[in-house]
């Protein structure tokens, strides 16, 4: 079993922020950490890897740096890494970003065929879970997104039964291998790494690409140039108009209120004993 | 480039019955669709859902494709692109909006990477700039601190998914004339790698936000998950639903499909409590359109207070409690239980 994990190095959005003059994003005010998705994605290959055997390889695109967010993953449990860098990937939307890392797995595939890909449902930088089923269609192998659990792993059968979170409930799907999943948080929990991952990772490098090193690449597909999208305009969110203040001490406060709600009868109304 | 025309709609049924982000797209589309005065086209696959076809130009759309086959029975990546691949490239249109759901946002993803084009995810306005031609398609960036606007200038068609419940469907019309076209697709099952084995539904944790008619939501501002104990007792007196922030979410007090904000559920119930919210764009925009916007905090500046029909500035664990004890009595003095219309 030879599986894929995509993974990207994002600012932390939480920590992140923007410049008000500019409106632009003060990156060195967010520390550059393992896209969180991504890691629920390189703990569940480990998971699968722990049934089945194999090899856990990650693939990551961004600038050298992004080295960090692979030796994460070895520290997760993946046994090998690959980061393709390249001034010609840079300011790729999600459609160039799918073709970059399609041709940097049937690179990887040359070598040891995949069997399953993972990805994050989304990175937190961009939210768009558009890169997963972008990449699922270059290679030509189902795309199976949102997924909460992998409930078989049938290597003899080559297919995998996948639960898939929909608006209401979930889907019990059955898909031939190879595909790729990309997982939400809940598919499980982010183990403590062993001493000896750690120390693995530490020492580990990655085998790094560039756009020379991979095959059959149409330049014209990548980084700004193939990307179709482009940012028009950056803007603060539109204000919306506030209402009513309510004055006074919190008792006074608190009983102009209940005389709101209560007037409010076409939204609230008390069921009575009687009614 | 210049050949496509025409705003499409992605219709997307579940279990016989139209989503309602669908009819909100169909609402949306018609004001690009008379702008640009091009017609508003709903597309829509499924088995057995052509009885649905005169639902969609009720709600605003001049014409329906419809692709009905036993393989599209239930949604799969794989034979939804390509029905809807095939429709795109037969006829060509210029805007192309899909829901923001979980199936809406997998179809786009893979319909824009055949078609070459360009996709915006998760947009919540949406314009056209007329004489370009140009979908302005504009989201929540960077963890939702700012908006950025989306343009996709040199591919056709442009597309967008569009979250649900941030636009206005139409009023259902039935006097509304439309034209309904048939299509037939070769879909084989055999060809199919992925297989529905089991839908499993879950109708209580869905009507538990989306569709709860009161919520008490709570942030940081409530300091630990004692205080925010205090929404738990409030959402339990009055009989609400309870939410959070992305925050309160991975601090661990709450569960992450009781998150409410752009990257979690997208509410419009009655009433809103926003209790200890700063309200961060990122969560206002998944509760902004709430019918009645009650918001208490600490921070008088907090912009939480720019979208609440009425704010209360002061501190959550001295009013709380005075509220739970207030509904607790009125709902003795008034011999039942609380409900509401």
């Amino acid at each position: 079993m030879h599986i894929v994990v995509c993974v990207k190095q994002v600012p932390d959005t939480k920590i992140i922020k923007i410049n008000p003059k500019t409106n632009t994003l003060d990156r060195r005010s967010a520390p550059a950490i393992l896209n969180p998705y991504d890691a629920h994605a390189v703990q569940e290959a480990v998971k699968i890897k722990n049934k089945t055997g194999g090899t856990i390889s990650v693939l990551s695109m961004g600038p050298p740096q992004a080295v960090a967010v692979i030796k994460k993953s070895v520290e997760i449990g993946a046994d090998q890494g690959y980061l393709i860098s390249d001034r010609a990937f840079a300011g790729a939307d999600t459609l160039a970003t799918s073709y970059a890392l399609s041709k940097a797995l049937e690179k990887i595939s040359k070598d040891n065929p995949i069997d399953l890909v993972i990805c994050g449902k989304h990175a937190i930088d961009g939210d768009t879970g558009q890169v997963g089923p972008g990449i699922a269609r270059r290679l030509d192998i189902p795309p199976i997104t949102n997924v909460i659990e992998v409930s078989e792993v049938n290597e003899g059968e080559k297919h995998v039964h996948i639960k898939r979170k929909q608006i209401d409930g979930y889907e019990v799907i059955q898909s031939q291998l190879p595909c790729l999943l990309t997982v939400e948080k809940e598919i499980n929990d982010i183990e403590y790494a062993p001493l000896t991952n750690m120390i693995n990772a530490a020492r580990y490098e990655p085998v790094i690409w560039s756009v020379n090193d991979l095959e059959d690449v149409d330049k014209t597909q990548l980084g700004l140039k193939g990307s179709p999208t482009i940012v028009g305009k950056m803007f603060s969110p539109p204000k919306l108009e506030g209402g009513k203040r309510i004055e006074g001490n919190s008792d006074s406060q608190v009983e102009q209120l209940m005389g709101i709600l209560m007037e409010r009868k076409d939204l609230l109304k008390i069921k009575t004993a009687n009614s | 480039m210049e050949e496509n025309q025409g705003v499409w709609v992605f219709i997307e049924v579940n279990d016989g019955t139209i989503e309602g982000v669908s009819l909100e797209l169909l609402g949306a589309g018609r004001k690009l669709a008379d702008k640009l005065e091009v017609p508003l086209s709903g597309v829509m696959l499924g088995e057995g859902v052509m009885p649905l076809a005169n639902e969609v130009i009720y709600a605003g759309a001049d014409q329906v494709y419809v692709v009905d086959h036993p393989v599209l029975k239930n949604y799969r990546t794989e034979s939804y692109m390509k029905g809807v691949c095939v429709l795109a490239e037969k006829y060509k249109p210029e805007i192309f909006l899909y829901g923001a759901t979980p199936n809406g946002k997998d179809l786009a993803s893979a319909v824009a990477t055949d078609l070459s084009t360009g996709l915006t995810a998760d947009t919540t306005m949406l314009d056209v700039d007329v004489e370009k031609r140009l979908l302005e398609a504009s989201r929540p960036a960077f963890g939702g601190n700012i908006m950025a606007t989306i343009l996709c200038k040199k591919h056709r068609p442009q597309m967008a998914t569009v979250r649900p419940k941030v636009m206005k469907a139409l009023e259902t019309d039935e006097g509304r004339k439309g034209v309904i076209i048939e299509e037939e697709l070769e879909l084989r099952e055999e060809d199919m790698r992925t297989k529905v084995l089991k839908i499993v539904k879950d109708v209580t944790k869905k009507a538990s936000l989306a569709e709860a008619h009161v919520i008490v939501a709570g942030g940081k501002g409530l300091g630990d998950i004692q205080g925010f104990q205090l929404i738990h007792e409030l959402a339990e007196v009055i009989g609400a639903s309870v939410g959070g922030t992305r925050d309160v979410v991975e601090a661990g007090w709450l569960k992450h499909e009781q998150q409410i904000g752009q990257t979690g559920e997208t509410v419009t119930p009655k009433i809103y409590f926003a209790i200890g919210i700063s309200g961060a764009i990122q969560h206002v925009e998944g509760m902004k359109n709430s019918e009645l916007i009650i918001a208490i905090n600490k921070d008088p500046n907090a912009p939480i207070f720019d979208v609440a029909t009425y704010g209360i500035v002061g501190d959550a664990m001295e009013i709380v409690p005075k509220l739970i004890k207030q509904f607790k009595e009125l709902s003795k003095e008034k011999g039942g239980e609380m409900s509401y219309v």
